[in-house]
């Protein structure tokens, strides 16, 4: 009968569909341990899972594969690590709700903070690996149009009349905090007071035409829809941001910028669980060799080993960088005082003005 | 008149078990859940999360944007469904198909293509620009992509009734010297109601919770282009979870009440026309 040919061909689908969205249910059903507890003899095979934000993608494809490798090579195990790449702070809150990370390689001190906060991390974890647990930095730089026709050289011009800048906005966006925080340093670290600081990014925020809630969304408003003069982004993303204008955009370093900081952890709330801690700290141990250095510097993101950095010193301009805690005990403490509620930013926008 | 009872499925209490049991995992746990989350604040604590100037602004913005877009989508989709139903000509299958292609699109692209269409250097957006329009980065925009995503509730709510409709009784009512303007609101438009309410309420309904699309055209400019889901984000982002989901619950409360008055309105309008 043709109907219940039908009706069969549709249990069969539904049976399909059934198995597979269940297929990923059960934790690294194919991996390691089929049987559960003796564990003494190193498992051949370890998966980790490094849980980063959007931008890094290639980087840690790089670096996966590297240090996999030589992972193999040393120990005779087989690790694939699997990432995991979404905006910083969901990333954060998906670890917090259970996504099973072994080693977080976020944005912002911000959001590994949180999970630590849940016990995730012990605390004390920035002083467990070397550099306060960062292998690579980064900073805001300006992008412009070719030829720079405003003549965009440092954060004063940005508030100069007629010059329109395209930055996330800060309370939905890492980047947009970060730009925020490198435009109060500009003030407040070359003499500037508080006042000159809060009247400087209220005037900078009347430039800002459009408020994207993230980074990707300024990018495509700045490159693709041509809107502003000036958009400011991290230095890694500004350099791919160059590489696919063709020439239509360039970078602008300011005189004085801020460090940001991409942290790096081991989750140990979740590697303990898993039996997972020797692979993921050799992990992260290996971004700081030189090999890794050098594949964080190809991808534009700032070595933290001087060597490296020295090395590749023609595509890092030495501009003054300065530190989250030059202009706030630290990121929270910034992010509290000048995005969080009723802080600086809250103020700049007042009703129907 | 034996098998009055006779229903196609077995077990009504089998049946409305089930019923509420999916009911309660999909739609009411979830919600049960954003209340409690919000009930962790204290009252002054949820009242100045939900009652700052600039959340008001922003739920005037949003139900006022979703409301003027299901308005748009009440006219232009009951005319489409019109088109659909009494009209053949050739296509029509095609473009019945691409009414449900808001639904399947990934409402970020949308987004992203409407405000890339209506920039100023824009395919349309140069066209609006003499004449002082700024489609993106403005109320309008935020009205243009919601009437794109609610499109498909009333086309498909009204078009079934409208296929059901016998076209003699247009006829009879033409042979009974009705005019054109009285057949349509007499005979066509009270058949009509229930669906154009149900419609109406869908589209306004799913215009409310919008965000992907809305937040690549509106700019998210405070008090004048933030819409509130974008501020329930922004408090995610400061990992205040308790904060966020009072903003939730503001406009689940808000959405609810308006939903039951529709509701209302529609069996009200059911009882009259019959």
């Amino acid at each position: 009968m043709k109907r219940s040919r039908f009706l069969s061909l549709l249990l069969l689908g539904a049976g399909g569909l059934g198995a597979w969205l269940s297929s990923d249910l059960l934790p690294n059903a194919s991996a390691a341990d089929p049987a559960p507890k003796p564990a003494p003899a190193p498992p051949k095979e370890v998966e980790i899972l490094n849980v980063s934000y959007d931008p890094t993608r290639e980087l840690w494809k790089a670096l996966d594969e590297k240090f996999a490798a030589k992972y193999a090579q040393k120990t005779g195990t087989k690790v694939t690590v699997k990432q995991s790449h979404g905006g910083s702070s969901s990333q954060a809150r998906a670890v917090i709700d259970g996504l099973e990370a072994d080693v977080v390689t976020l944005a912002t001190a911000i959001d590994t903070d949180a999970i630590a906060k849940k016990g995730l991390i012990k605390d004390g974890w920035l002083d467990r690996l070397p550099n306060h647990s960062l292998p690579y930095t980064s900073t805001v730089v300006f992008v412009v149009r070719k030829g720079n026709p405003k003549g965009v050289k440092d954060w004063r011009d940005l508030i100069k009349p007629g010059v329109e800048v395209i930055t996330p906005n800060p309370k939905t966006s890492g980047n947009g905090y970060l730009s925020f925080f490198s435009a109060w340093g500009s003030v407040v670290l070359r003499g500037g007071s508080r006042d000159d600081a809060v009247k400087y990014v209220t005037e900078l925020y009347k430039h800002v035409p459009v408020l994207d809630s993230g980074a990707r969304g300024s990018t495509t408003t700045f490159a693709q829809k041509q809107i502003g003069d000036v958009q400011l982004a991290w230095e890694n993303e500004a350099r791919l941001e160059l590489k696919e204008s063709k020439g239509a955009l360039e970078i602008v370093y300011p005189e004085i910028s801020i460090r940001a900081e991409p942290h790096v952890a081991v989750v140990d709330g979740n590697v303990d669980r898993k039996g997972t801690r020797a692979v993921a700290e050799a992990f992260l141990k290996y971004t700081y060799t030189d090999e890794a250095q050098e594949v964080i510097a190809a991808n534009f993101y700032r070595p933290t080993n001087e060597g490296v950095l020295k090395k590749h010193a023609a595509d890092f301009p030495a501009i003054r960088l300065f530190n989250i805690t030059e202009i706030a005990k630290d990121i929270l403490d910034a992010h509290k005082q000048l995005i969080g509620d009723g802080g600086v930013f809250d103020s700049i926008y007042k009703p129907k003005s | 008149m034996a098998n009055v009872n006779r229903r196609v499925l077995p077990g009504f209490s089998l049946t409305l078990g089930y019923t509420l049991f999916y009911l309660s995992i999909l739609v009411l746990l979830p919600i049960i859940a954003v209340f409690l989350k919000a009930g962790s604040l204290s009252f002054p604590q949820f009242w100045a999360a939900v009652w700052t100037e600039r959340a008001r602004a922003a739920y005037l913005l949003t139900f006022g944007t979703s409301l003027a877009a299901a308005v748009i989508n009440l006219l232009l989709g009951s005319l489409i469904a019109w088109v659909l139903v009494r009209y053949p000509f050739p296509g029509r299958r095609f473009i019945d198909s691409l009414v449900d292609m808001p639904l399947a699109l990934p409402t970020a692209v949308g987004g992203l293509v409407y405000a890339s269409l209506y920039v100023k250097t824009g395919w349309i957006g140069r066209w609006l620009e003499p004449f002082g329009i700024q489609a993106a980065y403005s109320r309008l925009g935020i009205v243009l992509v919601l009437v794109f995503v609610g499109l498909p509730f009333v086309v498909r709510t009204v078009q079934p009734v409208l296929e059901e409709f016998d076209p003699e009784s247009e006829e009879a009512s033409a042979s009974l010297g009705a005019t054109r303007w009285q057949t349509f609101s007499q005979v066509i438009l009270p058949a009509l109601y229930p669906a154009l309410i149900t419609g109406f309420a869908l589209a306004f309904a799913r215009s409310i919770g919008e965000y992907g699309s809305v937040v690549f055209i509106s700019g998210n400019m405070p008090f004048k282009t933030e819409i509130a889901p974008i501020l329930i984000v922004a408090r995610l982002e400061e990992f205040a979870y308790g904060e966020a989901t009072a903003i939730a619950v503001v406009l689940l409360v808000i959405s609810f009440t308006l939903l039951v008055s529709i509701n209302l309105l529609e069996s009200w309008s059911r009882r009259h026309a019959s």
